[in-house]
């Protein structure tokens, strides 16, 4: 999904795409979620609609927006579908990531633990906002009072405390890794063993297709905007 | 008055945090909130200065729906002290963060200048008044957060946890503390798990279970039965296990402060005591 529509400009392969998108959103049961996320999104696709609606033509300016859409639900259907438990474990059987990371980190396993734990934090982060919030605002703080200038800097109360806490929480992390002898021996097990299942090469399959398919195109082909 | 009548809440995951919850506070009041891990008790608290607006019911505070008005109002008359003081500590010295409060609150630069000494002195933190709020310890920092809510003098005072990290002769000294607010006629709500604290301060006890009032009174007839403390999922103070022990000598079961049992036992030992002085 992703290469296809970086490789060309045009409303009608976004449209293609983004109509070939809904129903995986359907099969992956993240509709809904999905919608949550194109609410979110609206700011942005009319930022870019209007800007590139200024400075191109009204076809590019769709084309970008839709885009923009295409690459906002092929993230979407990829982090709502996949654990990202799951996506440490296969980052850690892909060979070319453990010699990455054995050259980098000293250890095979230190890069996907780490995207692991970057990951995983993210949610544990947006409580501990909540709160610092919460906290500012029972003593007083109003984050949206007086002009552009004043309002960001009332969100200094929010982001020191707030870069307090994930700097100590990554202190105390490391101690407790430490301290049970992270990172092991070589030649970790692990619980969970992922396979690839005949549907999986399918899908891999079709992707590898399609992304040879649009390049053949791209090359060969010019496509119009409209 | 902080009333709330019928006050249900749900958050947006659906999970029923509180439900039909009663109650009313006022000036002089000196209360503790208990209750099991996931109780409801700091979402009750957040509805008492209007973080969060009951699904259902409503919260008054002093006459005003907390719904129709902003929470930086309410701030002014309901202080709520966050358990944790990482949350709220971001300035460089530990008078600009007790300030901060005051500030926001419009107050003019002598009148704040005066109430962040006061305010120190009274918590014994006027030597760290320029030092680093996150130079100190973690008790020290709780303290800092208490006295950044108390400068502005606020009617009602909520403490989410206050004793947590403090050693003894500190909690001894908040015990005072609040002691002196609520004898002023402000109201302290208190937040905790601390049974001996509770036990030792006799307030009067909610006690919330799975967001449900289950038990209302004062602490000595809340915390010496059974029935109340298990639900809510705590130990009945050491002085009421002892009572609970010492009935067959005629003692009453519901003691659990040091102050009771001194003088039920001076009593009864007397009574011991008396025939074996006139024997000889």
């Amino acid at each position: 999904m992703l290469i296809p529509a970086l490789l060309f400009a045009s409303v009608w392969v976004m449209v293609i795409l983004l109509l070939s998108q809904l129903p995986l959103l359907f099969i992956g049961r993240v509709a809904r979620r999905w919608a949550l996320s194109l609410r979110a999104g609206v700011f942005l696709s009319s930022l870019i609609f209007v800007v590139n609606f200024f400075t191109g033509s009204v076809f590019s300016a769709i084309a970008l927006t839709l885009r923009f859409l295409v690459l906002l639900t092929a993230f979407s259907l990829f982090f709502m579908t996949t654990s990202p438990d799951d996506l440490g474990l296969a980052l850690d059987r892909i060979g070319a990531v453990r010699w990455l990371s054995r050259k980098w980190l000293g250890y095979p396993n230190a890069l996907s633990f780490t995207f692991t734990t970057a990951v995983r934090l993210v949610p544990t982060l947006a409580v501990d906002a909540q709160t610092v919030v919460d906290a500012q605002r029972s003593r007083g703080l109003e984050l949206d009072r007086g002009n552009l200038l004043r309002r960001i800097r009332n969100y200094i109360p929010i982001l020191i405390p707030l870069l307090l806490i994930a700097i100590r929480r990554s202190l105390e992390l490391a101690e407790a890794l430490e301290s049970r002898g992270f990172p092991g021996k070589e030649g970790r097990t692990s619980l969970f063993q992922l396979k690839l299942k005949r549907g999986d090469y399918a899908i891999i399959g079709i992707s590898v297709g399609a992304i040879a398919v649009s390049i053949w195109i791209f090359f060969h082909y010019r496509v119009p905007v409209f | 008055m902080i009333t709330l009548e019928h006050v249900s809440f749900r958050y947006s995951s659906g999970y029923l945090a509180l439900h039909e919850i009663d109650l009313s506070i006022q000036g002089g009041d000196f209360v503790a909130i208990m209750g099991e891990n996931g109780a409801g008790k700091t979402t009750l608290a957040k509805h008492l200065n209007g973080l969060l607006k009951p699904s259902q019911g409503r919260v008054l505070v002093d006459g005003e729906d907390t719904r129709k008005v902003s929470v930086a109002h309410l701030a002014r008359k309901v202080g709520l002290v966050f358990q944790n003081p990482d949350h709220l500590l971001f300035s460089e010295t530990v008078k600009d963060e007790v300030a901060f409060g005051l500030k926001n609150f419009g107050f003019s630069p002598e009148v704040v200048e005066k109430q962040v000494g006061r305010t120190l002195e009274a918590l014994g933190l006027a030597e760290y008044a320029d030092k680093s709020p996150f130079l100190l310890s973690g008790g020290e920092r709780k303290r800092v957060a208490l006295a950044s809510i108390l400068a502005s003098e606020p009617d009602y005072l909520i403490l989410d946890e206050p004793t947590i990290g403090q050693d003894y002769q500190q909690k001894e000294r908040l015990r005072n503390f609040i002691l002196q607010l609520y004898s002023q006629g402000k109201a302290v709500v208190m937040i905790t798990h601390d049974v001996e604290f509770v036990a030792e301060s006799n307030p009067k006890v909610i006690l919330l279970s799975k967001g449900q009032i289950v038990g209302k009174g004062s602490a000595d007839s809340v915390l010496s039965r059974d029935e109340m403390v298990n639900r809510a999922s705590l130990v009945k103070p050491q002085m009421s296990r002892l009572f609970g022990e010492l009935t067959k000598y005629g003692l009453p079961r519901d003691v659990v402060d040091v102050h009771r049992a001194r003088i039920l036992l001076e009593d009864k030992l007397g009574e011991v005591k008396a025939p074996v002085a006139q024997n000889p």
